[in-house]
């Protein structure tokens, strides 16, 4: 225990010297995760208070239940679970409901064959390195992911943002893999025609025949 | 191959984790079709946006009552 914490020091070996009554790699865990635990907050639930409270609640509940995490999974996936549960709590008690709407049961539109066919089909008018500089773009993005179904938006996040794998966003919200890959393919087809209608140029816009073959 | 099914092949053509038997159908099916040509770019630009996207900065009082917060519980759990 005479090694001194450094920003290299693996997750691995800071959750053992965290078991061990680390404070000090407790805290380290805590600086390294926090920005992506709240920003994925913010991005769940639009509202700084909650996305705070969800954050919060998140490293409390980690550091309880320090003890019952084994790495399974890495620790950043381990959080990232806490976090995407007390989120949807959040938007549960919001709506009132009781029950969580990520239970599989009541997916039965979820198969592919039920997937939205793309409408606006045309070229972007700039590249993405470009549109990202822009506030205008951003505030796009964020209204574009605030339209998703949650359910939707947080398979997107984990997934596509936070760069979880397939099987790690199915361990993280206890779907199944295929489950996800629905959910995901239908987050990507919707953010896609949202973005394409703003950003992309009408002059290029394609009208796709359907049914026909190649 | 129609443009329905490659439509469900999208997320494994996107991420590179798609059969390469199936992949060489996908490309044929590509190379004939602009409108799915242009989805794919589509679909490919919104992912890197959302990626590259500025994640929300966390208020610096916050995060400094949380860091106080956590070390009370700390303290409860490993008394000294």
């Amino acid at each position: 225990m005479t090694n001194q914490l450094t920003p290299e020091t693996p997750d691995a070996e800071l959750v053992r010297r965290a078991q061990a009554g680390g404070l000090d790699a407790f805290e380290m865990l805590t600086t390294r995760y926090e920005q992506r635990v709240y920003s994925l907050a913010m991005r769940m639930l639009r509202q700084e208070q909650d996305a705070e409270d969800v954050t919060q609640q998140t490293f409390l509940s980690a550091l309880e239940n320090l003890d019952g995490f084994r790495g399974e999974a890495s620790f950043s996936t381990w959080l990232l679970r806490i976090a995407s549960h007390a989120a949807l709590k959040v938007i549960r008690k919001r709506k009132g409901l009781e029950t969580v709407s990520l239970e599989e049961a009541t997916e039965a539109s979820e198969h592919s064959d039920s997937v939205p066919h793309p409408e606006f089909i045309a070229d972007w008018r700039q590249s993405p390195e470009q549109l990202v500089q822009k506030r205008e773009v951003q505030r796009l993005l964020d209204e574009a992911l605030a339209r998703l179904d949650e359910k939707h938006r947080l398979v997107f996040l984990l997934r596509d943002v936070e760069g979880l794998s397939i099987h790690e966003t199915a361990e993280a919200l206890d779907l199944s893999e295929a489950n996800v890959k629905v959910r995901l393919l239908r987050a990507r087809l919707q953010l896609r025609e949202q973005l394409t209608q703003t950003l992309g140029d009408p002059a290029t816009q394609l009208v796709r025949s359907h049914h026909h073959e190649h | 191959m129609k443009c329905e099914e490659l439509l469900t092949m999208l997320n494994e053509y996107v991420d590179g984790t798609v059969d390469p038997a199936i992949c060489d159908e996908f490309e044929k099916h590509l190379a004939g079709c602009n409108p799915c040509q242009v989805v794919v770019d589509n679909i490919r630009k919104t992912i890197t946006l959302y990626k590259a996207g500025q994640p929300y900065a966390m208020p610096v009082q916050f995060r400094e009552r949380m860091h106080d917060a956590l070390r009370k519980k700390w303290k409860e759990k490993f008394p000294a």
